[in-house]
């Protein structure tokens, strides 16, 4: 598997506050997650659960090479991005609430899990067909351009996602006008239950980039330095004007698609491969241990704080209401302002 | 005043959109040098420069896709399809990312996508379409459909003004063949979900829009003067949302209702019309709800094929006249 080599050599070097902080949103996505686990198996989450198990190195790592705070750079995650959205500033509550239908949530019941989003924040939510916010960040990534504003773009896409129209309509379009966007191509190697070869006849993502003249790249996902030293390079890049830039993430889904899928057709070898030798959480504490930057008390601290946090965000939104029925109706348009209650209501 | 035909009319209120606010942008296929198929928008790269009317590659959905992203940031985008029949290439960016932002994400999306629709023109199957019924169902979408030179420019800045996508719908047979007197130096601007009563009468409602409007208006001077039956035509100019309390008032007033459109009849809009009629207005009918429309074919290319197929003035008298006597 390619690795981060010099590169992640170099991130190595940044210094102990942003590596802690790096722990900790990985610390967080996986303990956020674990509790989400349980509030699934008391039916207290309404729909399906997506675990990014496996994934929260990449996620965290691409995300934190992003100028972050208000009105910066913007990304848009999928369903195994959670770790993306917590470094651009998404608070576990609202994933909670989300996950939990909560009036309270962001989308006040209507959408689904990390299906929100804050754009002063950073964040724009993804919708379920898969491909489309290719096109949808390369119009924010043109206006970007537009208004001649520093900032950058950065959009995920899975292996299985780089099969959809929009996808290459995207890639292609923003190639063309040279915006500042970078793509990140998950190859976790399932799409639900289909495996790369029965999605593609390429080897790697990066050779799809490619032929839209879109430079690309492939490093190990599960290598935090690997992956945030390649997105840094590509944003930097992408910032001084220089166009759209693609970046594969080599990683593995170590859950099913979502919580209800045993993932049975998974070969319990490669899962139990990657879970004991390539679980990036446990390769990026080891290695910021063994580089004597940080202490096993620095890290404990962290494990201690994100569980005080998750069962504090837990506490503060488990037993609020669902939205009231009829709040369904109002803001599909600014006007008229709501849906008609049809007539059979009132009978 | 000055005489202008329904494409000066649309350009012109583009064009002033652009001037008066910066944040208008133009995309789409051929739009810029060029100028689009049409010529739309002849000149407005030169005028507002290649930043601001972008020429794109064949792309449907990355258009309408990265027009959303673009209106997210608070710019307005207007996206043309080059014939409105590509538009399904970007069904599903419309329809499940534009159209729901709002309500499942608080997603502001003003954005225009317009192009030219309809048939009359010997186009075939792929550049005569009339797709507001796939849309008409899809809830956060508005659609206008203008028929009028004076609407044509009214609705075309009153959608780029809209705080919602909208699909503006351009009849490529009115394009140059009918023309008005407007007023020069006045601001044009026809609102958004209001229907427009183009003619008066009392025997019978005709609810139509777009280029059967002309043709309904045909067919009211022709039952007029040969039958006696005074027609009172009803031009819809929005579809969606529909401007029920007109349809319902001029129902009450005539006591029938003919609905007349060039769409395909099956999954029609004039079907959802009837039902709100039947809902709303049931007992103020003397007579059936009527529909004329087009065959349910694609549209043919010969022309005896599509002035079969697509519905004509004489058609319209006959309808009316048989409902008339009813």
């Amino acid at each position: 598997m390619p690795s981060g080599g010099a590169a992640g050599a170099a991130g190595a070097a940044l210094p102990r506050d942003q590596l802690l902080e790096i722990y900790y949103y990985l610390r967080l996505t996986r303990t956020l997650e674990e509790r989400l686990v349980a509030l699934y198996r008391q039916t207290k989450v309404i729909g399906g659960l997506f675990r990014s198990l496996g994934q929260e190195g990449e996620s965290v790592a691409s995300a934190y090479a992003l100028e972050r705070g208000r009105n910066k750079d913007i990304l848009s995650p999928l369903i195994r991005n959670l770790g993306s959205m917590l470094v651009m500033g998404a608070q576990p509550v609202e994933i909670l609430r989300q996950y939990m239908a909560k009036a309270e949530s962001p989308t006040r019941g209507r959408e689904l899990n990390v299906h929100f989003n804050d754009l002063e924040k950073g964040y724009l939510g993804q919708i379920s067909h898969l491909g489309d916010m290719i096109p949808v960040m390369a119009g924010i990534a043109l206006t970007f351009k537009m208004r001649r504003e520093p900032r950058v773009g950065l959009v995920y896409i899975g292996d299985g996602g780089t099969s959809t129209g929009t996808f290459h309509e995207g890639l292609n379009f923003a190639a063309v006008q040279r915006l500042p966007l970078v793509v990140i191509g998950e190859y976790n190697h399932w799409a639900y239950s289909t495996p790369p070869e029965k999605q593609f006849a390429v080897k790697d993502l990066a050779e799809k980039a490619k032929g839209y003249g879109v430079p690309a790249v492939t490093v190990d996902g599960n290598d935090v330095f690997a992956v945030y030293e390649a997105t840094k390079f590509a944003v930097d890049r992408a910032r001084r004007g220089k166009g759209v830039h693609f970046i594969e993430v080599k990683t593995y889904r170590r859950k099913g698609h979502a919580e209800h899928d045993d993932q049975h057709y998974v070969p319990k070898e490669d899962l139990d491969r990657w879970a004991t030798e390539n679980d990036p959480v446990d390769r990026y504490r080891q290695r910021i241990l063994a580089a004597h930057v940080v202490t096993q008390a620095d890290v404990t601290a962290i494990d201690d704080r994100v569980r005080v946090e998750v069962d504090q965000a837990t506490d503060a939104c488990v037993n609020e209401p669902l939205p009231d029925a009829e709040s369904a109706l109002p803001g599909v348009y600014v006007e008229p302002p709501a849906a008609d209650k049809l007539w059979f209501k009132a009978l | 005043m000055a005489e202008v035909t329904f494409l000066e009319a649309l350009r012109q209120g583009l064009w002033e959109e652009m001037e008066r606010d910066e944040r208008v942008f133009i995309l789409g296929e051929d739009v810029g040098l060029y100028g689009g198929a049409f010529k739309v928008t002849d000149g407005f790269s030169k005028r507002f420069g290649e930043s601001r009317v972008i020429d794109t590659p064949i792309s449907e959905a990355a258009i309408v896709g990265a027009a959303a992203g673009a209106a997210h940031m608070g710019l307005r985008p207007v996206a043309e399809m080059q014939f409105i029949d590509f538009i399904s290439c970007a069904y599903d960016m419309l329809t499940n990312y534009v159209a729901t932002a709002r309500y499942r994400a608080g997603l502001g999306t003003p954005m225009v996508v317009r192009g030219p629709c309809g048939g009359y023109v010997r186009g075939g199957p792929f550049h005569s379409q009339n797709p507001e019924a796939a849309f008409l169902h899809t809830p956060g979408l508005k659609i206008v459909y203008p028929a009028t030179v004076r609407d044509a420019k009214g609705l075309i800045k009153a959608s780029i003004r809209d705080e919602d996508p909208v699909l503006y719908l351009e009849h490529k047979w009115l394009y140059r063949r009918i023309k008005e007197q407007l007023p020069e130096g006045e601001e044009i601007l026809t609102p958004i979900g209001q229907a427009r009563l183009a003619r008066e009468g009392k025997d019978l409602s005709i609810i139509t829009y777009g280029a059967t409007l002309w043709k309904s208006l045909e067919a009211a001077d022709q039952l007029a003067q040969q039958d006696g039956v005074s027609v009172e035509v009803l031009d819809l100019r929005t579809l969606l949302p529909m401007d029920d309390a007109a349809i319902v008032s001029t129902v009450k007033k005539t006591n029938k209702a003919l609905i007349v459109h060039e769409d395909t009849r099956t999954g029609g809009i004039a079907g959802e019309i009837a039902a709100r009629i039947n809902e709303q207005a049931f007992e103020w009918l003397d007579g059936p709800i009527m529909r004329v429309t087009a065959h349910d074919v694609p549209i043919p290319y010969a022309p005896t094929l599509e002035d079969f197929v697509l519905p004509q003035t004489d058609d319209i008298v006959k309808a009316a006249r048989w409902l008339a006597k009813y």
